[in-house]
């Protein structure tokens, strides 16, 4: 019953029928190469931004404490953030080989040049009432900085992540032309070197819903790292757009009344 | 370092410096690839950034889909292309254009979505009419937005545009690509090195754009937070 109807519609409908051809080739391939490479994919991904953020945060609290290092430090960063992944790849090869390291190293560095500048833009935005009274109660600058600063800055630093893990999920294939690029080994062996194109709609496809499940997580993770926001964020949200509409309204009728 | 030593003279090298397949070429080569790519994203995303930052309309759509842009996969982009109409300037273009319209798409639909309100509503009560207040007011206010994507997706572009190479139409990636593929370490730094450089230019070529072509009472303001 199904058969026919997918043959009319692949005649029908070109970009429909590579879509069925894909999920079918997908389907067929799940466990041989398609499973394996996406965990693969996801190993990559999530240990360069994980390593990326272990390095951004000591960074990015020194350069809070120190200012004169913010600006070398973001000026290496955004360079090293300027140099073809291709090349890191392959420059590092000699040393790591096939190693998962040979993507991981370059990714987390390039992940510097967003989680960096999102650390001390967060810790910057911590108030100062909210920092005073952390002294007032009796707390140190190292539990200050974890239990207070740290925490309230974890907003920005997760938007920060967000960028990051959607940019790293997506270069991540790049690294399958030195051999480990997770999904991006679908891309190339299976779609660009046999001529075929249901491989490398999985693998796009793949790679894109990876990227978005993982900014759900990230959006989870936030709601849950952040107590205070959840709990009256919307009430005080919705409070905050009424008065911004009310200012509106006055500042509209304040127009009306000086065209009048 | 010998390494540096070993780069510094393959840079000496006078073979690199001249022929179809020297420095000026490949240099030039990338450039345009470059330029190209930059100018067709700003062409798509800097129009469609305006008017649903100044409408307010399809600003969710614009925005949602300059994220699908952000998670695609270049190599997978670059590929479906090439498999589709072959080798060529095309399969590179698409992946590039691709790669630069979401950081612009976004800063333009927020620079014009974040001009005060009460400004909107001062030009409109002088009498400005909705394109008054696009030109010479959101435009103005948003330069410093629209300037920040343009060079984020000129600096992802040119570190993107090595993969030309693999395409087979050159560019900086060649040496890159062949200095792997020869094993000469130094020629794979230099390549990598002559990127950086261009994209240092452009760094600095935008904070040259910026300070022309800001208005001057925004660029205190603009200068104290550079950051969206």
């Amino acid at each position: 019953m199904a058969e026919p109807a997918i043959a009319a519609a692949t005649s029908a409908e070109p970009l429909w029928g590579r879509a069925v051809e894909a999920w079918r080739w997908g389907r067929h391939n799940l466990d041989d190469p398609v499973g394996p490479l996406l965990a693969e994919h996801v190993l990559l991904s999530y240990a360069s931004v994980l390593i990326g953020l272990a390095l951004a945060v000591p960074l990015g609290v020194l350069c809070v404490r120190f200012r004169a290092f913010y600006a070398p430090v973001l000026g290496s960063v955004n360079a090293l953030y300027a140099v073809p992944s291709l090349a890191l790849f392959f420059l590092l090869l000699p040393y790591t080989a096939f190693s998962p390291w040979t993507a991981i190293i370059p990714l987390a560095l390039y992940t510097l040049a967003i989680l960096v500048p999102n650390v001390v833009d967060g810790l910057d935005q911590v108030p100062h009432h909210v920092r005073q009274a952390a002294v007032a109660m009796g707390f140190g600058p190292l539990r200050r900085l974890l239990r207070v600063e740290l925490p309230v800055a974890v907003p920005v630093i997760i938007a920060g992540l967000r960028v990051a893990s959607v940019a790293t999920i997506s270069m991540v294939s790049v690294a399958s032309l030195v051999g480990l690029g997770g999904l991006g080994g679908i891309i190339l062996t299976y779609g660009f070197a046999r001529d075929f194109a249901a491989p490398v709609v999985v693998g796009i496809a793949l790679s894109v819903a990876l990227a978005f499940a993982t900014d759900g997580l990230l959006v989870l993770a936030q709601r849950a790292l952040t107590p205070w926001a959840r709990d009256r964020g919307p009430a005080r949200r919705r409070g905050r757009a009424a008065r911004r509409r009310a200012a509106d309204t006055t500042a509209a009728r304040a127009g009306e009344g000086a065209a009048a | 370092m010998s390494l540096l030593a070993d780069v510094a003279s393959w840079f000496a090298q006078p073979e690199q410096w001249s022929g179809p397949g020297g420095i000026p070429v490949r240099f030039a080569e990338h450039l345009y690839y470059s330029l190209l790519a930059l100018l067709a994203a700003a062409v798509i995303a800097i129009p469609v950034g305006l008017l649903t930052g100044h409408t307010g309309r399809g600003g969710f759509a614009a925005i949602s889909l300059a994220n699908f842009a952000r998670a695609l996969p270049t190599i997978g982009v670059l590929t479906l292309v090439v498999l589709g109409m072959g080798l060529g300037l095309v399969p590179v273009l698409v992946a590039l254009v691709a790669l630069a319209v979401p950081p612009v798409l976004v800063n333009t639909y927020e620079g014009v979505r974040g001009v005060d309100p009460q400004l909107t509503d001062a030009a409109r009560g002088m009498g400005m009419r909705g394109r008054e207040v696009l030109w010479s007011l959101e435009i103005p206010m948003a330069m410093p937005l629209i300037l920040l994507g343009l060079r984020t997706a000129a600096i992802q572009v040119v570190s993107t545009a090595t993969i030309a190479a693999y395409v087979g139409i050159g560019g900086l990636g060649r040496f890159i690509v062949d200095g792997q593929s020869q094993q000469i370490i130094e020629q794979i730094l230099g390549g990598a090195l002559l990127v950086v450089l261009l994209a240092l230019a452009v760094t600095t070529l935008f904070a040259l754009l910026r300070r022309r072509v800001i208005a001057p009472g925004l660029r205190a303001r603009s200068a104290a937070s550079p950051a969206n």
